[in-house]
């Protein structure tokens, strides 16, 4: 099922079958390091060629996460980050980038904590697009993913190596935006999948969805996402974002100068690996 | 509000308590989880499983538990006549062994064989160790560094047991994070693995999972004091970390209207301090670990540090049945100070011989708030869920006593 409204993610992934490529999708914690290197890396992203906009809600408890994104996840919550400022942050972007998806992700506590109605009538008018929440599988799809397509928000499943056959419909029946494979069972920045197996679960899944995939965890190097791009429709790159964040902090924990410059700089050569993966089955 | 029929029949076919418990868990662990469910629900229809559950609760862990008139501390309180149900005569010491023989032979008929845990206090760690050790399967417990720090006994008893103990220090690297910790190895290691939760929180079906294998501590006791007094007790009273001890004694009596039921939570050093450990009596609801129910957290949704002298408090949740009890108005939660649970632990070593684990010293303090007004036939089952042996260097500490 697509849903009944378009968002800038339909627009973007029909621009990029129309280009025959597939898209960069980056991840950075919203607040990591402090308000404005954040604000300021995000601002570059488009430019740097991310597609797609991933925006890390920060919570203290990110159970799926591997070392990189929880500490990207404190360094935030140390600098006082929430999310209200993160739907601060989209909405100063959208100023001056009203094309760029933007996708929040996170855990359920913060969106339950500030209001599901309230969260999703000032997600939409900060010119949020589609959430990612981890601890919301279909089984509790009435806790915000309805609610979300109420609202013209995308609600992105995630699939995993474990996702049976019997479970993709479930995930598929209410999906929209794209479907987020999760490509090793484990959390994130840990291990690497091989694209052999990637392939396989990206062509199982497409019997069950015609929705965008994107393929995530695990991808750090240009190769590595060129190597997805060749076989999904997007590459999801984060904790080698958030690792590049930290290796520019200096020993009080501040953005050195060159912090945001130094991320979109691997953003940059993420693209150019994908960009220059031609797709299997592409002209 | 309007009394229930009965309160003993959640949770509802998607683990829910009213709006507590769930399943909000990443789409990895999900089909595990509806493994566990299936898995435990075939058990629990299979006589076999209970028989064998049974056995062991009897030959190992040493079952059934003693009631116990203490009658120099009814005396002292002066009011009530206060039984203590003895679980921390239980192999290991305390009541989570209970949980611990259910659950792995569980994951035994799930053919899994790796066993993982969190603790606090470390008396869960010890009970899934040494059910680990008896059945010949290889154990990680995750514990918070704070916890292993302060609980060194239990940490070496573990290890002794063939255990290993992976510190924690990720976030406040108490039992929150412990917990965090054993997901993530979880969802990295599924093929294998069963994740043996201490306690009644977590997704579906692990709350209710663990209140059937615990609630043998409230059947025992209801056949227990028939005997003793041919009637049933006046009030149940137990102490909440994230509820499994105090689950057990009051779900078999939740129907009883005759029974009340206290629940006892950590106030550490003060409800009005902030630095506690109780969600029901300062929290609100959340979600966490898998199920919905109330938390310690700040307006951002940020989950706060619990504080509790004792570690087996020390949980900024609750389990969700607790949650709907509470909102139900059947079990009425109350909370007690580090300082007070000290003063209880003392006084139940000097006027019965018994050092009690810091955890039901709480309960045992809040007894003797409500004994002194209670009349001398007003019967009370207070849970001794734990022995203190693993406290005696905290105590100590506290004491000025150098060991």
């Amino acid at each position: 099922m697509s849903a009944a409204f378009k968002t800038r993610l339909d627009a973007r992934f029909a621009s990029l079958r129309t280009e025959g490529r597939a898209g960069l999708i980056t991840f950075t914690t919203a607040g990591d390091p402090d308000a404005a290197t954040s604000q300021a890396i995000m601002a570059g992203l488009p430019a740097a060629g991310a597609d797609v906009i991933e925006i890390g809600i920060p919570f203290s408890d990110p159970m799926a996460d591997g070392p990189a994104i929880q500490l990207a996840s404190q360094r935030a919550l140390k600098a006082g980050a929430s999310l209200k400022k993160t739907l601060a942050m989209v909405r100063d972007f959208r100023r001056a980038d009203d094309t760029t998806p933007v996708v929040l992700m996170g855990y359920y506590n913060p969106i339950y904590s500030y209001g599901v109605d309230r969260f999703l009538v000032d997600a939409k008018a900060a010119g949020v697009d589609g959430l990612i929440v981890v601890d919301l599988p279909p089984e509790e799809e009435g806790e915000l993913c309805l609610p979300a397509l109420k609202a013209g928000i995308n609600f992105i499943y995630l699939s995993a190596p474990t996702s049976t056959d019997a479970r993709l419909p479930a995930i598929c029946r209410n999906a929209s935006g794209f479907l987020y494979y999760v490509s090793i069972t484990g959390i994130t920045g840990t291990r690497s999948a091989e694209a052999g197996s990637v392939e396989a679960a990206v062509t199982r899944i497409r019997r069950h969805t015609d929705l965008p995939i994107a393929v995530g965890f695990g991808i750090k190097t240009a190769e590595q996402a060129a190597a997805i791009a060749r076989v999904a429709d997007a590459a999801v790159v984060g904790s080698a974002l958030v690792e590049t964040v930290r290796a520019n902090l200096d020993g009080a924990g501040s953005a050195k100068p060159g912090c945001a410059e130094a991320v979109l700089n691997v953003v940059r050569e993420l693209a150019s690996g994908v960009r220059a993966a031609r797709r299997k089955g592409a002209a | 509000m309007k009394p229930l029929n009965t309160y003993r029949a959640g949770p509802d076919e998607h683990g829910h308590f009213g709006i507590y418990g769930g399943r909000f868990v990443a789409e990895t662990l999900m089909p595990l989880i509806l493994a566990v469910e299936k898995a435990y629900a075939a058990a629990k229809a299979d006589p076999s499983f209970d028989d064998e559950f049974r056995r062991y609760l009897k030959h190992y862990v040493g079952r059934p538990s003693p009631l116990f008139h203490a009658e120099r501390l009814s005396a002292h309180f002066g009011g009530a006549r206060i039984y203590f149900k003895r679980d921390e005569l239980n192999h290991t010491g305390a009541h989570k062994i209970n949980n611990c023989i259910g659950q792995i032979l569980l994951a035994r008929r799930m053919g899994k064989t790796r066993i993982i845990a969190e603790t606090g206090a470390g008396q869960h760690g010890v009970a899934t160790a040494t059910v680990c050790a008896l059945f010949g399967l290889p154990c990680v417990i995750y514990m918070g560094k704070t916890d292993v720090e302060r609980q060194a006994p239990n940490v070496f008893r573990m290890k002794l047991l063939g255990a290993e103990v992976v510190p924690v220090t990720a976030g406040s690297a108490t039992l929150k994070d412990a917990m965090n910790e054993a997901l993530r190895d979880w969802v990295a290691n599924v093929e294998d693995t069963y994740y043996l939760i201490g306690t009644v929180a977590g997704p579906h079906p692990y709350p209710a999972m663990v209140r059937d294998f615990q609630s043998v501590i409230g059947e025992e006791t209801r056949e227990q004091i028939m005997e003793a007094e041919g009637r049933l007790p006046d009030t149940l009273v137990a102490a909440i970390g994230g509820g499994s001890n105090a689950m057990g004694l009051f779900h078999p009596f939740l129907d009883d209207a005759s029974v009340r039921m206290h629940g006892v939570e950590a106030a550490g050093h003060g409800i009005e301090t902030g630095q506690h450990a109780a969600s029901l009596t300062a929290g609100r609801p959340g979600v966490l670990h898998g199920n919905r129910t109330y938390l310690l957290q700040d307006d951002d949704g940020q989950i706060t540090e619990a504080h509790s002298i004792s570690a087996g408090l020390d949980y900024p949740g609750i389990g969700p049945e607790h949650a709907w009890l509470k909102d139900m108005g059947r079990v009425e939660y109350v909370s007690i100070t580090d300082d007070e649970a000290v003063a209880a632990f003392q006084l139940c070593t000097q006027k019965e011989g018994i050092i009690p684990a810091l955890e039901p010293a709480h309960a045992l303090a809040h007894v003797g708030r409500i004994a002194p007004k209670l009349p001398k036939d007003h019967l009370i089952v207070m849970n001794l869920c734990g022995r203190g042996d693993k406290d005696v260097f905290a105590i100590a500490k506290r004491l000025g006593v150098e060991l």
